[in-house]
């Protein structure tokens, strides 16, 4: 089946999401489609699924028009679409997540279980998906959730699917994987369309790949004729260096130390083992690893917003094992959060109070009971300047920035005081490409300044790019110790650390 | 990979988990409920309490069942075991156990205790039990069904009210069977206009059903102050009588606690099993469930989130509505001022308790109607308790076990947040 957009243009309000864009889906063949987040790739898509409808223009699928008013229309046309925050009830089975919607059904509405565990074995089989149909999705792994995603579609018999940043939450082992499928899928002679902003991905899996930049088509072609300079270029508009320039460490003190801690979960499972690491002065340390194996348990204990269970943190030579989230903040311990809308800003409050949330209360800003918002405002504007945060005035609300502009406020205001360590989680997530090489320059700048850097990211690259040291972290365990100077970690061997696995085949 | 460092940690650490530490609150609780049972439910030597179980009408006849008060000693002696035993070995899963099986015993001895020297019928407090539990079950049941789509209802009070009320004014015009079948209504209106509310303007679900709540009462209360007061033929409905099942209700003990009811405990069984098999064995129940937990993922497979959400929130006010007219064409045949007296906020702790299923809420409901039951025939035997602290037990059993039984259970996912279509 062959789909074509033809001068889709779609509007929000005053922001144009998709203006004029031209797209041909072809049968057994794989469409990369390239963009940075906001480019406007998913509003497309959602357009394809019936999600959206579009203001201007054609969708024709076999070169007749098609009109999509609702949810379950793209589907019932045979598009399908995989999203990248998995559409599946955690506490149901995976064949009931398959059939829901379109069970198949005995007399008085009943409910035929038997028929839904055959029928998904069959697509089990014929794409070799090897998906446990009586597992509840809550404990299977990200990398067979996303297979029963494409096995729902599948079992709506659609013949183009929509794939939107599948990469996003697998090991470089599963993508591998992963990719085999979509060869089989591609084989059997459905359409594909593969969303990412991963550049080398595109380049392995597509048969032809489509550049988004701000809501219009900015580059078209096959793999063989660009490379990934190319291809960045037509994504930011301008050319991108990939590698954040940096001296060869100096490492001074032990500045942070774990010994043996551990922390239990609510109820009472290990997810943290005890993990032992150090960070020096003047190095940066990444921590690798899948997403949900101990990372985000690890910055809790590090920061204090978790109790940890057993072991020992000490912080430039103090035990800090019990002290309280301020006492550290104190000490010189700076903390940009993995989530910075959970926990790093606060969405409705302006810049300039954004900005202070740290240390409102230090005698600079605070007289008394009443806090001097001319002397906060002067310091939040100074800030933007230094961080560049780009904004018209600093009493805007903190959510009405850009990802990228509130990500730099959080590091602005992390960094922008006298700090002895940097914890970073995940510092460039949902940030455009611009803003993530300035917060890497400013990252590798506290380190040249004597900080010590902690840097937990899911993405390899990140690590691999900024690191001077790697830790891998896999099942709330340090399972691995990578020595880094000038890049020299292996790729390989890191991401099969990262799926638990040493030499043999990653699971 | 000679610059790879692997970390070996198998090290054994001594660790203060969260389950250790409930499990040793929990031993010292069942410990001093074992002080309690020797020291303050304390019978004299050589008193015994007596159980009847059968009456002389009854077709089979068993002995009655009487107890030694020596029993509270062993009582107090099962308690101290389990409560230690919890205390040094850290219970993990047994925990909630024993302290089911501590409350149990505890609830024996109290029997005992306040029987000691006396007689009892057990058997006609069970059967009173069961009826007490039919309104908690039903609002429990109507809790699942709004709950199971995510829509929390704190106004199950307040449809069992109005199913009350409906159900006395419009039994005493037109008949108990049209007065059923205009509680029901009721009850279905209410929720539909919780519906309204929390689906299609996105009130918060807690203030709206505190809302309707507070509307029936108001309403209620105004009305049979003022007109029914006046004019007592609107407030004199004929009252479902019980239909003793043949054969079934021959059978000792059981057969008056279950087959020599009325309507509206017949119904509640029903209607549970009937809710059991629709959530979990038919298409549209999996379609509910899917709602309450995933709505996003409901919608994209072409389940309509409003639509389901209407539906079930306004058949759970048709079940409570049903429920409320037990209170006046199933028991009295008269309404009056705020009768429910919170049976639907304790119907949702028996949904709670019940985790969300219908057998669940119905086991939970059996258990609070036990304790209701209880204190009204404990205040005929003249004990030394005020009645006013009986009537105390359906709430302290409330508050023992959603706080202690349960822990923490998990309620859908989705559970009072409105749905936004993008």
């Amino acid at each position: 089946m062959d789909v074509e957009l033809r001068g889709i243009t779609k509007r929000f309000g005053s922001v144009v999401a998709n203006d004029n864009v031209n797209l041909t889906i072809r049968a057994g063949e794989v469409l990369g489609l390239l963009g940075e987040n906001g480019a406007g790739k998913s509003t497309m898509m959602n357009m394809l699924s019936g999600l959206y409808s579009p203001d201007e223009g054609q969708i024709l699928v076999d070169g007749k028009p098609v009109e999509f008013d609702g949810p379950g229309d793209g589907i019932e046309a045979g598009i399908g679409m995989v999203h990248q925050h998995f559409m599946l009830v955690p506490v149901f089975t995976v064949a009931e997540n398959v059939v829901l919607g379109v069970e198949p059904t005995g007399k008085m509405g009943y409910l035929d279980m038997k028929r839904a565990r055959r029928q998904v074995e069959e697509i089990n089989e014929k794409y070799g998906l090897h998906v446990p149909p009586d597992e509840l999705i809550e404990e299977l792994s990200v990398g067979i959730q996303q297979r029963v995603e494409i096995l729902k579609v599948l079992f709506r018999s659609a013949d183009v699917l929509i794939l939107d940043e599948p990469t996003a939450v697998l090991t470089p082992q599963e993508v591998h994987e992963f990719f085999g499928i979509v060869n089989t899928l591609k084989e059997a002679g459905k359409a594909i369309v593969f969303i990412t902003h991963k550049l080398h991905e595109i380049l392995e899996i597509s048969d032809r790949v489509s550049v988004l930049r701000q809501g219009r088509i900015t580059g078209e072609g096959y793999p063989k004729d660009l490379t990934e300079a190319d291809l960045a270029e037509m994504m930011v508009g301008r050319p991108v260096s990939f590698t954040t320039a940096k001296n060869t460490a100096t490492p001074g003190r032990t500045m942070l130390e774990l010994e043996g801690v551990s922390m239990l979960d609510e109820t009472d499972d290990r997810v943290l083992d005890n993990v032992s690491i150090t960070v020096r002065s003047g190095e940066v340390v990444g921590v690798a690893g899948v997403q949900g194996n101990g990372q985000t348990e690890l910055v809790e204990a590090i920061t204090g917003l978790e109790r940890i269970a057993s072991g020992k943190i000490t912080f430039d030579g103090e035990n800090i094992s019990h002290a309280s989230v301020r006492e550290r903040h104190k000490m010189g311990m700076a903390h940009i959060p993995e989530d910075r809308h959970k926990s790093g800003m606060v969405d409705s409050f302006t810049i300039a109070e954004n900005m202070v949330l740290n240390n409102y209360y230090a005698p600079e800003y605070s007289k008394g009971w009443a806090i001097d918002w001319q002397k906060v405002a002067e310091t939040a504007a100074r800030y933007c300047v230094d961080f560049d945060v780009r904004t018209p005035s600093v009493f805007l609300p903190g959510g009405s920035l850009s990802g990228g502009n509130q990500q730099k406020m959080v590091v602005a205001r992390e960094l922008e005081r006298e700090t002895k360590l940097v914890v970073a989680s995940q510092p460039t997530r949902g940030v455009d490409v611009g803003s993530i090489e300035y917060i890497h320059e400013r990252l590798i700048g506290s380190r040249d300044e004597g900080d010590g850097v902690l840097i937990v990211s899911s993405e390899l690259d990140e690590v691999l790019g900024l690191s001077d040291r790697i830790y891998v972290m896999y099942d709330g365990r340090i399972v691995a110790e990578f020595d880094n100077t000038d890049g020299k970690a292996d790729r390989n061997t890191v991401g099969l650390a990262m799926a638990g696995s040493f030499g043999e085949d990653a699971a | 990979m000679s610059d790879v460092t692997m970390t070996n940690q198998t090290q054994a650490q001594k660790l203060d988990s969260v389950a250790a530490r409930k499990a040793r609150i929990m031993g010292g609780i069942l410990i001093a409920l074992a002080l309690l049972v020797i020291f303050v439910l304390h019978v004299v030597p050589g008193e015994s309490a007596t159980f009847r179980l059968t009456t002389r009408r009854d077709a089979i006849q068993i002995p009655d069942l009487v107890v030694p008060g020596a029993f509270n000693y062993v009582a107090a002696a099962l308690l101290a075991f389990l409560g230690v035993r919890q205390f040094l070995q850290g219970g993990a899963r047994w925990t909630s156990l024993s302290l089911g099986v501590g409350l149990a015993i505890l609830v024996m001895a109290f029997l005992v205790w306040a029987t000691a020297g006396k007689a009892f019928n057990l058997t006609s407090m069970l059967q009173a039990a069961v009826l007490a539990s039919v309104p908690i079950a039903l609002g429990g049941l109507a809790g699942v069904m709004s709950e199971r789509v995510a829509v929390v209802n704190i106004a199950i009070e307040g449809m069992l009210l109005a199913g009350a009320f409906a159900g006395a004014l419009i039994g005493s015009l037109l008949g108990g069977w049209i007065g059923l079948v205009a509680a029901i209504l009721v009850g279905g209106s209410f929720g539909l206009l919780l519906a309204v509310l929390v689906v299609t303007f996105r009130m918060d679900q807690i203030i709206a059903g505190v809302v309707i709540n507070l509307f029936v009462l108001g309403v209620t209360s105004y009305v049979s102050s003022q007109v029914f007061s006046e004019y007592r033929f609107l407030n004199n409905a004929k009252v479902f009588r019980q239909w003793e099942i043949p054969f079934l209700s021959d059978i000792p003990v059981l057969g008056p606690m279950l087959f020599d009811q009325n309507l509206f405990v017949y119904g509640a069984f029903i209607l549970v099993g009937i809710a059991t098999y629709y959530l979990f064995y038919t298409k549209n129940g999996l379609r509910a469930r899917a709602v309450g937990e995933h709505p996003r993922a409901a919608d994209t497979l072409g389940v309509d989130v409003y639509v389901t959400r209407y539906v079930h929130v306004t058949i759970a006010g048709m079940v409570a509505g049903f429920g409320g007219a037990f209170f006046t064409l199933g028991n009295v045949g008269r309404f009056e001022e705020n009768m429910t007296n919170g049976r639907g906020y304790i119907g949702l702790a028996a949904m709670i308790f019940g985790r969300w299923h219908p057998v669940g809420a119905l086991s939970a409901a059996l258990i609070f109607g036990f304790a209701d039951s209880i204190q009204r025939k404990l205040a005929l035997l003249n004990t030394p308790i005020p009645s006013e602290f009986l009537a105390m037990a359906p709430y302290i059993a409330t508050i023992i076990v959603v706080a202690g039984l349960v822990g923490r259970s998990r309620p859908p996912a989705a559970d009072g947040k409105p749905y936004v279509k993008e």
